[in-house]
């Protein structure tokens, strides 16, 4: 647990309803460690241990009788759980379900299952693969050396399937923020055979590896205790998701490191209102980053 | 008893005329109008004029709350810049054409009408009963929400997605999203869509396609300098816009 307690009191945020069960279902554990990650995922990273499927099921039931809308699977890798099959499975027949990948192990077979699932499932399956540049020179510094050729296979192997991942990318340079590109993703992505590409740019968060890669936030008090705009607030994923993992259930994807985010052992525990205490939070309520697809 | 749910018209006034017929003919004997009356096609006033002049109960649209009260932007939900752009063109053009006699009747519209009927609640919404811009998509809503959606009604009609699909819960309770009379399902073909109850039948609801003249639409989409994505849509029966909220399976199921 990196996180030290604050006192500071944020802006409230009330609980809406359960639109966004997250899942952290392989915790820390990740087949790369990108130098941005902002929980410092890695193959030796067990800071968050991973879920077993009994336990992600048991947080599939919590999350129905809560009344969620969608589910997402992140971690670390969710294609490194070994039971992952079993929980998309049951996942999908529940809800719609969003898995968070880099999309480096989807092999042929792989891709030929989730393009089945995709077709015999009630509920839409959606997978979004990051990838932080339109080239290695732009990629593989922050995700690692050879993982842009490997990512841009899995994409190219996913559109044969039939399926049409949304690509993430993280503004890391300045290239990436500049407003036409993602305009030139959406051609780069059409370009590796997506024929209804899907891109969603994510701000950088300032958090976990990306503090050494950079600098961690510089205005630790940008936000006061001032309310936010009822449409700001409404719209914040922590207004309406939650996240389980091994740990516990914590406000959102970004603090399962910090202690006090932690809400309780529960979905049940965790619907409650909360104070944008973090510096993470600035992120969201000044950068717009929201985490769904 | 036979009634007509109309979904939202995004100002295609054309079509709203013969979906009216048609439904008469089918022998609707009450419509309704689940909301949205203005967006994407040309001259608002003769879609709210319309409603207006024939009494149809209006559940109020998070466009008709935008453009009643004046709002910044439509409410859509949208996240997507393209779908913003196009959002922000359709709105400004709207709120510039929408005449300020029809504000104060907008901004009054009624967020749901219910009624009952042989032991049925019949609920109307424009997105959910929860939130007027909810968007509930087919396959992306799952059947535990709706029943809480449903709250006490046996059955809840919306729209919002343009798309129109019905479901039984595993409770009974019924959900029919009414699709759009406002422009075509994206599925390559240029009708548009609304549902019909008929209370006999085994099966209460069913889809009814309406064909109208959009070649007229197009033609007057064009002169009102409208984008010709917009048109392209009515022409084809195919999305060019607003594609990025669109959940994956139902995105797949349309050419962009």
């Amino acid at each position: 647990m990196t996180g030290l307690v604050q006192l500071r009191k944020g802006p409230r945020v009330d609980f809406r309803w359960l639109d966004a069960l997250w899942i952290q279902v392989t915790g820390t554990l990740c087949n790369i460690a990108c130098r941005h990650c902002f929980i410092s995922c890695g193959p030796q990273a067990d800071q968050v241990p991973m879920m077993a499927a009994e336990e992600v099921e048991r947080a599939l039931e919590e999350g129905r009788a809560a009344g969620m809308r969608q589910v997402y699977f992140t971690g670390g890798e969710p294609f490194l759980h070994p039971e992952l099959r079993r929980l998309v499975g049951a996942t999908l027949s529940l809800a719609p379900l969003t898995i968070v990948t880099n999309g480096i192990l989807i092999d042929d077979a792989a891709a030929a299952w989730l393009a089945e699932e995709f077709s015999t499932s009630r509920y839409s399956l959606d997978l979004r693969v990051s990838l932080d540049g339109m080239t290695a020179e732009q990629n593989d510094p922050v995700r690692g050396r050879g993982t842009f050729e490997e990512v841009v296979a899995a994409v190219r192997r996913l559109a044969r399937a039939g399926l049409s991942p949304v690509v993430t990318v993280v503004e890391h340079e300045t290239g990436l923020a500049a407003s036409d590109a993602r305009g030139r993703f959406l051609e780069f992505v059409r370009g590796l055979g997506v024929e209804r590409p899907r891109v969603k740019f994510l701000p950088l968060l300032r958090i976990g590896r990306e503090e050494r890669r950079t600098h961690g936030y510089q205005e630790p008090d940008a936000l006061s205790s001032e309310p936010l705009l009822p449409e700001i607030e409404s719209s914040l994923l922590c207004a309406s998701g939650r996240i389980v993992t091994a740990q516990g259930v914590f406000t959102c994807p970004i603090l399962i490191e910090r202690a006090d985010a932690r809400l309780g052992p529960r979905v049940a525990d965790a619907l409650t209102a909360i104070h944008l205490r973090w510096d993470a939070c600035q992120t969201c309520v000044l950068d717009g980053l929201r985490c769904n697809t | 008893m036979r009634a007509a749910f109309f979904g939202g018209i995004y100002s295609n006034w054309l079509a709203l005329e013969s979906a009216l017929a048609d439904a008469h003919l089918r022998g609707a004997e009450q419509i309704y109008c689940l909301g949205d009356l203005g967006a994407f096609g040309p001259h608002p006033d003769r879609t709210i004029e319309v409603l207006r002049q024939q009494q149809i109960p209006v559940v109020q649209g998070n466009y008709d709350d935008s453009v009643g009260n004046q709002k910044p932007d439509c409410g859509c939900g949208y996240t997507d810049p393209r779908d913003n752009h196009y959002a922000r063109i359709s709105y400004a053009y709207t709120m510039q054409k929408t005449s300020a006699a029809h504000r104060p009747w907008l901004a009054a519209l009624p967020k749901a009408i219910s009624f009952e009927h042989e032991g049925l609640r019949y609920l109307m919404t424009h997105g959910s009963p929860r939130q007027q811009n909810e968007f509930l998509w087919e396959s992306a809503t799952p059947d535990h929400l709706l029943e809480r959606l449903c709250g006490d009604a046996d059955v809840l009609l919306c729209t919002h997605t343009g798309l129109h699909w019905q479901r039984r819960l595993p409770s009974g309770k019924r959900v029919v999203n009414v699709g759009g009379l406002g422009r075509p399902a994206n599925d390559g073909r240029t009708c548009v869509w609304y549902a019909l109850l008929d209370t006999d039948a085994p099966e209460p609801f069913r889809f009814v396609p309406v064909e109208y003249d959009h070649h007229r639409l197009a033609r007057e989409m064009r002169e009102e300098r409208l984008p010709e994505e917009f048109v392209e849509t009515v022409l084809t029966g195919w999305w060019t816009t607003c594609l990025e909220i669109l959940p994956a399976k139902e995105r797949l199921r349309g050419r962009f």
